[in-house]
């Protein structure tokens, strides 16, 4: 497992050249779980809300589908109720900030840790065709599993965790139960 | 007391707070490596527990904040989002997430952490991730029967599985320690390392010593709400503790006045509120003072708050509390209703001759005799104090 390829651009080896730095360790992961808590606390304090991911995808599908054929979002039911429960708009959403903010601490994080790197990584054993389509499979699968089970491993299971929500924390159990149980059938994916 | 949006901190600033949390789960998520899909199913074939980790202290670290925020009465439970079980659908979609997870590497949250680093994976899962919504939503007649069936309401695991929120919380501290002795040893395995000596670093014994303190204290001190409405069931106590006092005759001519600055808090069962009330009266009960809409009730400038039930030992329960969670301007009428009623609203003038300061007292209950039911009679349709606070919206 540890000869895991990452195919490389142009930037990196360039950057490789340039600096020549190995990236910084991760942190210790139970320190990590603990700031991850505070900060939920902290959220759930401050908003009443927790934290949240795969709903900003599904703003961002209401707007997309809204400006491209508005007569549509008018007439389906889905849209409907989703433009009637947001009247400011499917973007201005609590979440859809949140995930902006995601992905600069992300980024700021990768920054000072050497790990900024256009790279796609893949199993040694498959092609990187592979890992692109099962990216694309598993997005779209995980995003279509979010919608039936209200929230995501953010939004239902680690935020439902945290208000003790029945029904968050048995689609908690649904997600990796299920991971375990479909595991064996694509170990080839991965190891 | 939480949550502080949307009155102390206001909608629009809300969504600064939503791009301050994201910067921060964003940053923590990345430095504990749930940028790399090779970590996150590492989970799941057993060569590296990071996620669980991470997850299982982030959620009970949480929770156990949640608990003893509630505990102190520093948050209201009762706003806050708990997402609403549907049974069904809960479980289809935990179950195609797992497969999503399995086949795609990342969850939303993650992929969006690697795609910032530069993944290109993750930004091919998130280019997934809109294809899948959209189908949901173009096949939303289709799925619309499953999605809400087997409504449970927004129960709480504890509620559903019939134990005390305390035991619960230990069950689940115990259940995380535990998953992470028994999953180093699977990994340790699974990497064909040894297993280390058990090295106790300060650090985290520090932290682990800290919550768990905590939730201990959360465990054995009685909750701030029970105890307080353990302690008004003392009569003695009630009996012996000072609180203002509004007499019958006060009360009628504030409210002939039309003063402005009272308010009465009416603690009697809403069916009685609903059959007579006196003017300016909310109906409240021992448990809403803890609620933190009527908290701005109470908290209003300048007003007197003036408790009142039929007899005036109840209402005292209730001033107690009140005067305890630190409302000021706490008052309870002298007498109950039950003395409202017979010296204002049924006075019967004594035969007997009286002096002229009880003469002067006798003219104005006749007055107020009067007026009082006729201002009864007007604010008949209002007082009735609606909940404005609701629960926050939330969920993915």
């Amino acid at each position: 497992m540890k000869n895991w390829k990452t195919k490389n651009t142009n930037l990196k080896k360039k950057k490789k050249s340039e600096f020549n730095m190995k990236p910084t360790k991760y942190m210790n992961p139970y320190l990590a779980g603990f700031f991850l808590g505070l900060l939920l606390l902290l959220t759930i304090y401050i908003t009443g809300r927790g934290l949240g991911a795969s709903g900003a995808v599904k703003s961002g599908v209401v707007a997309t589908v809204e400006s491209v054929a508005p007569s549509h979002t008018e007439s389906a039911t889905f849209y409907k109720d989703y433009l009637n429960e947001h009247k400011e708009g499917p973007l201005k959403n609590w979440l859809v900030f949140e995930v902006i903010g995601v992905l600069i601490g992300a980024f700021l994080s990768g920054l000072i840790s050497n790990r900024l790197n256009l790279s796609l990584e893949h199993s040694p054993k498959i092609q990187p065709r592979t890992r692109i389509i099962g990216a694309f499979i598993g997005g779209m699968l995980f995003a279509l599993g979010a919608q039936f089970g209200r929230g995501c491993t953010s939004g239902a299971a680690l935020s439902g965790m945290a208000v003790m929500s029945t029904g968050g924390i048995i689609t908690m159990m649904a997600i990796f139960g299920g991971a375990y149980a479909f595991a064996y059938f694509f170990r080839k994916l991965w190891i | 007391m939480g949550p502080l949006v949307p009155d102390i901190i206001g909608n629009e600033l809300n969504f600064v707070v939503a791009l301050f949390v994201g910067i921060a789960f964003g940053f923590i998520l990345e430095q504990a490596g749930f940028s790399t899909s090779k970590k996150l199913v590492g989970l799941f074939y057993g060569y590296d527990f990071t996620v669980l980790r991470v997850f299982f202290t982030g959620g009970v670290t949480a929770m156990m904040g949640v608990v003893a925020f509630a505990h102190f009465g520093l948050i209201d439970v009762n706003l806050i989002y708990i997402n609403p079980t549907f049974i069904y659908s809960a479980i289809v979609g935990g179950v195609i997430m797992g497969l999503g997870f399995i086949i795609g590497g990342y969850c939303p949250g993650t992929s969006l952490v690697g795609a910032a680093i530069g993944k290109i994976d993750g930004w091919i899962f998130i280019a997934g991730s809109f294809l899948g919504v959209f189908i949901f939503a173009e096949g939303y007649p289709l799925f619309e029967g499953l999605f809400k069936a087997g409504f449970w309401g927004s129960p709480r695991l504890f509620e559903t599985l019939g134990l005390s929120q305390s035991l619960y919380a230990f069950l689940l501290v115990f259940l995380a320690v535990f998953a992470f002795w028994i999953t180093s040893l699977i990994e340790n395995k699974v990497n064909g390392k040894p297993n280390p000596e058990f090295q106790p670093v300060k650090l985290y014994i520090g932290i682990t010593g800290f919550a768990l303190l905590i939730g201990l204290s959360a465990f054995i001190l009685p909750d701030r709400k029970e105890a307080l409405i353990d302690s008004v069931n003392d009569i003695e106590f009630i009996k012996a503790y000072t609180i203002k006092e509004m007499t019958a005759d006060e009360l009628a001519f504030r409210l002939i006045d039309k003063d402005k600055r009272i308010q009465i808090i009416d603690v009697r069962a809403p069916m009685e509120f609903h059959k007579f009330k006196l003017p300016k009266s909310v109906s409240l009960t021992k448990e809403n003072l803890f609620e933190k809409d009527f908290a701005k009730l109470l908290t209003m400038n300048g007003k007197i708050n003036i408790f009142l039930a039929e007899n005036e030992i109840t209402a005292k329960k209730a001033a107690v509390i009140a005067d305890k969670l630190g409302y000021v301007d706490v008052r309870v009428l002298k007498g109950g209703l039950s003395g409202f009623r017979n010296t204002i609203l049924n006075f019967q003038k004594p035969e007997t001759e009286a002096n002229r300061r009880e003469a002067d007292t006798f003219r104005f209950r006749e007055k107020a005799k009067y007026l009082i039911p006729r201002l009864i009679e007007q604010n008949k349709e209002s007082g009735a104090v609606k909940k404005t606070s609701k629960r926050v919206i939330g969920g993915c």
